[in-house]
């Protein structure tokens, strides 16, 4: 420990060493104990007690065929905004990122964006059309499909506008609504390069044209290159089939690009020479700045990161001592090459720790570790990507976007923790 | 997979080789046989029955034909509970018409008159997403009469006879298509790329709080989330 009493780490091992002997009077464990009272639990279950989980026969193996949560967890659970839309079958819900640790999101919490509700498609009668300007137009069935070369690969997936409600100033108080247009997983699927191989795409062929099988039929313009290089027809997300609302039983994966593009229960995809310029891809997912223009086929998602514990849904209930600060970062550009966190609202900062592993165009999870010693903090985190793309302050964005864009906002998030604990979202100077 | 990649693999240096291209992820893509032998020849006729996009230069126009006036029958029938008999919109729904010259002010209302680039994207939308709940169910000439109404409503068509149809459909022009450029972020915002982000006292003056999400209060409330079995 230090030993410069100037040092706001010194005042906090005192207060530490403090409240561990008030709980526990034992003052030679003082310092290894927590630094809050256990004031919760059963008396009952607790020791020197036996609890009756230690003593009885539980359910058996099989009861559970499908493993879910534990029914102390049903807190934790994707939650919709009930004004932002009109109906939940064209809504969003969004990821409990602050319930959440490590890199990859559990399939069940993937936040949903539906534009005409889940369709419920039946796997035998599931078939992909691949037509346009190729030598021979095809049809898939999902067996086909399984049956071609697959691959493995974790990316993010972001809604373009994630933390779209922020551009005017803090509104959301939780990252789950700030941030929570976001998942995370392992998919496994055939390149769509494969596919288009076998069809033959004719020279003349610039774009595709991406189509879902739900009651909007979502459609997405493609740049032929972006299919070529690395997108995906995938069928698994962590190891099993889609879920429904994730695009069951395929959807496509197309790798740093805004999620809008990631068209779920593909039925065709159509190869012609230019843009469609649909409703997607127009009115919606287009950019308006500043002045009236608007930025359109605006696809990358730019480098951005969140502290996701503590945030307003997670405050930081043990007062003060020791404290880890964790959080996702991500670019569309490549990996995360470095997350800086800082405690002052971005007056200093210093290096957090990537942890786990750090993949191309997937979350990545960091955490800086200290020593609380009570005070109020502006948390913020700033990601930079391998391309050297440095995350901007929501100000900086707003001078060279305004405040209309309702799209991809990547700016610092900031988290005002109280000495309570308490955490809110914020702006700051 | 070339040929040091098989020499690497086949002498024992297997697992080396993996793990490099496990963490770069992006490669190898399985070098499969052009022709696999997978899947059938699409027909015509399966093709026609999904191939419903339509393009700004007219191609996937279905061949068909119908009047504002006949559009307005089915429009208040099957379309005003959600966007308005005028296009107004009720609640949330999306707004169609209104909003010319708001674009560059504080509340850009981006309807199709004033926003959107190409009156094919009115016509493809509403033939493979509308009416919301029923898509697909409209008949060519009832999607021409709907979509001739819709624009109507923008004043892109201003006389109610007026018969909308497969050959005179292109030359149907949105006013704010000049206003759109493509990404160009890259050049545009080149000050975001930084060799060596400012690491202390960024800022002269402390930070000081200037908004509060709580001031507004419109976070759902915890324990309010839909129910879980």
């Amino acid at each position: 420990m230090v030993d410069n009493p100037d040092d706001p780490r010194f005042a906090s091992r005192r207060a530490f060493l403090r409240s561990g002997l008030v709980a526990s009077g034992a003052a030679a464990l003082g310092g290894s104990l927590p630094a809050r009272a256990e004031t919760v639990g059963n008396p009952a279950n607790l020791p020197p007690n036996v609890p009756d989980w230690s003593r009885f026969l539980g359910e058996g193996v099989g009861v559970r065929a499908y493993g879910k949560p534990s029914q102390h967890e049903a807190n934790v659970i994707r939650r919709d905004v009930e004004w932002l839309t009109a109906s939940r079958e064209s809504s969003v819900s969004f990821t409990p990122l602050h319930e959440l640790d490590g890199p990859i999101t559990p399939n069940g919490l993937c936040f949903e964006r539906h534009h005409g509700g889940i369709a419920e498609v039946n796997p035998t009668d599931y078939r992909l059309m691949l037509h346009g300007l190729v030598e021979k137009p095809l049809i898939f069935t999902l067996d086909d499909i399984k049956r071609m070369p697959r691959v493995n690969r974790a990316y993010f997936c972001e809604c373009a506008a994630n933390s779209g409600m922020e551009w005017r100033g803090a509104q959301l108080n939780g990252c789950q609504f700030t941030h929570g247009m976001i998942h995370s997983v392992m998919y496994t699927g055939v390149p769509l390069k494969i596919l288009l191989e076998q069809a033959g795409v004719k020279p003349n062929a610039k774009w595709l044209l991406l189509e879902g099988g739900d009651a909007a039929a979502m459609t997405r313009s493609l740049p032929l290159q972006k299919a070529l290089e690395d997108t995906l027809v995938a069928y698994r997300m962590n190891g099993e089939m889609l879920r429904p609302e994730n695009g069951y039983p395929v959807r496509m994966v197309v790798p740093g690009w805004e999620a809008n593009m990631w068209v779920k229960w593909i039925r065709r995809i159509e190869v012609g020479d230019q843009p469609w310029h649909h409703r997607e891809e127009t009115s919606k997912y287009t950019d308006l700045l500043e002045g009236g223009k608007a930025r359109r086929f605006t696809y990358v998602m730019d480098a951005k990161s969140v502290i996701t514990n503590p945030s307003p849904q997670a405050p930081l209930n043990h007062k003060r001592g020791f404290t880890v600060l964790a959080g996702l970062a991500w670019s569309g550009r490549g990996k995360v090459q470095r997350v800086d966190v800082s405690l002052d609202g971005g007056r200093n900062w210093q290096a957090a720790r990537l942890d786990g592993p750090v993949w191309d165009k997937a979350l990545t999870r960091f955490y800086y570790e200290f020593d609380w010693d009570g005070r109020e903090l502006l948390l913020q985190s700033r990601a930079m990507d391998e391309t050297g793309y440095v995350q901007p302050t929501k100000a900086e964005l707003r001078q060279v976007r305004g405040v209309n864009s309702i799209y991809h906002n990547n700016g610092i998030q900031t988290w005002h923790v109280r000495s309570s604990g308490e955490v809110e979202n914020v702006e700051v100077s | 997979m070339s040929r040091f990649l098989s020499f690497l693999v086949t002498s024992g240096l297997a697992a080396v080789t993996a793990t490099a291209v496990a963490f770069a992820q992006t490669k190898p893509i399985p070098q499969a046989p052009r022709d696999l032998g997978i899947g059938r020849v699409a027909t015509p006729e399966e093709i026609a029955g999904w191939d419903i996009d339509v393009r700004p230069d007219g191609v996937g126009l279905p061949v068909g034909k119908g009047t504002v006036k006949a559009g307005e029958a089915l429009y208040v029938e099957r379309c005003a509970a959600c966007h308005g008999e005028f296009g107004e919109s009720a609640g949330r729904w999306p707004i169609l018409s209104g909003g010319e010259g708001t674009l560059s002010g504080h509340d850009p209302v981006k309807s199709i008159g004033s926003y959107w680039p190409y009156a094919s994207t009115v016509i493809d939308y509403v033939r493979r997403a509308m009416p919301y709940g029923n898509a697909q169910s409209l008949t060519n000439d009832e999607l021409y009469a709907v979509t001739a109404y819709v624009l109507s409503l923008s004043d892109i068509i201003k006389d109610e006879n007026f018969e909308l149809n497969e050959k005179n459909f292109t030359s149907l022009k949105l006013p704010n298509e000049p206003n759109f450029f493509d990404d160009d972020r890259e050049t545009s915002e080149k000050a975001f790329w930084k060799k060596e982000p400012c690491m202390t006292n960024c800022v002269s003056e402390s930070a000081k709080v200037v908004g509060r999400a709580r001031a507004l209060d419109v976070t759902p409330e915890e324990g309010k989330g839909p129910k879980v079995e």
